[in-house]
């Protein structure tokens, strides 16, 4: 009764070492989740899509924890989003919201989305993805002048600016074009 | 008698709806709607004063239709905050405007809300279908 499922777990293991999932930082990471994948899974919901991007980026859900789109993703929150009406009706808002929970960083299989579980796993729940604490660290080495300070990108919030494949979920640095500073390099 | 007084009003709605250049199905059911609501003979010059009409928020930021959607609607602009482009709003231009009842009505209601902080009236809300439907 036992090889059977030994074998299964030792080819699923075998499946997951070569491809998109790859090595988690410690030994013991890998081995509990040998189907972790890179980067932040890709946006794949046609509502979430249509609605978020209809304003700005349609960020991927696993930029966030759980707690965060729960606190964002409700009727009341949505009729002062940062200081706009962004109101849904309640078949579109229970579809992007279920769809966000989902996938959410600290639901997803995505490395990216891990460590930004992991940086937000004690309770807190930001509400912009620019104030995460793992995104922050990430960035905090880029001159102002590159973000703020640049016409072309204005603010740390325009994902896409500079990541020049974020609507795939690749955030990885060798993707990073930063307008204006075309010698950048992290 | 009753006929043919019923047929001339059919007759004149028909008219009425044909004279506005982009009118579609889902603007007829709304302006119907509107009437139903307690709005009559909409106007596109109001709707166009409306639109142009600049109202001071809460934050102190001075905001009208034209703050996101520019003063040429035959032309594409940008959100005030977010800087996404927002496609020509003239249905002369952008096929796609106006042809879906459930995005109208989303729409009316998240920007009058932002720009005028209330939601907009049924008679404001046909005159700016009236005023857009002629672009």
């Amino acid at each position: 009764m036992r090889s059977p499922y030994l074998a299964a777990l030792l080819a699923a293991a075998l499946l997951a070492s070569s491809g998109t999932a790859l090595a988690e930082e410690t030994l013991f990471g890998w081995l509990i989740s040998p189907f972790r994948q890179k980067e932040v899974k890709p946006v794949d919901n046609k509502a979430y899509k249509e609605e978020c991007s209809a304003c700005h980026m349609a960020y991927p859900p696993g930029l966030l924890p759980s707690r965060s789109w729960e606190k964002l993703l409700n009727e009341q929150a949505l009729g002062d989003h940062f200081g706009d009406d962004a109101s849904l009706d309640g078949d579109t808002l229970r579809e992007i919201h279920d769809y966000a929970m989902e996938n959410a960083a600290d639901k997803s299989f995505h490395k990216r989305s891990r460590k930004i579980a992991l940086a937000t796993e004690n309770g807190e729940a930001p509400l912009r993805i620019i104030e995460v604490r793992y995104i922050k660290r990430k960035h905090h080495d880029i001159p102002e002048k590159m973000i703020s300070g640049n016409k072309d990108v204005k603010s740390l919030s325009f994902c896409s600016k500079c990541h020049t494949r974020a609507d795939d979920g690749n955030f990885d640095s060798d993707t990073v074009s930063i307008p204006n500073y075309p010698d950048w390099e992290d | 008698m009753k006929k043919t007084c019923l047929s001339t009003i059919a007759l004149a709605a028909a008219l009425f709806t044909a004279s506005t250049a982009w009118a579609t199905p889902a603007t007829d059911e709304l302006l119907t709607r509107y009437t139903a609501e307690g709005a009559s003979s909409f106007d596109a010059a109001r709707g166009g004063k409306n639109w142009e009409k600049k109202v001071k928020g809460e934050d102190g930021e001075t905001m009208s239709c034209q703050t996101c959607h520019g003063e040429d609607l035959g032309k594409s602009s940008k959100h005030h905050k977010t800087g996404k482009v927002i496609e020509p709003m003239a249905p002369s231009i952008n096929k796609e405007r106006l042809t879906e009842v459930k995005k109208i009505e989303k729409w009316f209601k998240r920007n009058c809300k932002d720009t005028w902080a209330r939601e907009c009236t049924p008679q404001e809300k046909g005159d700016f279908l009236k005023f857009l439907l002629a672009r």
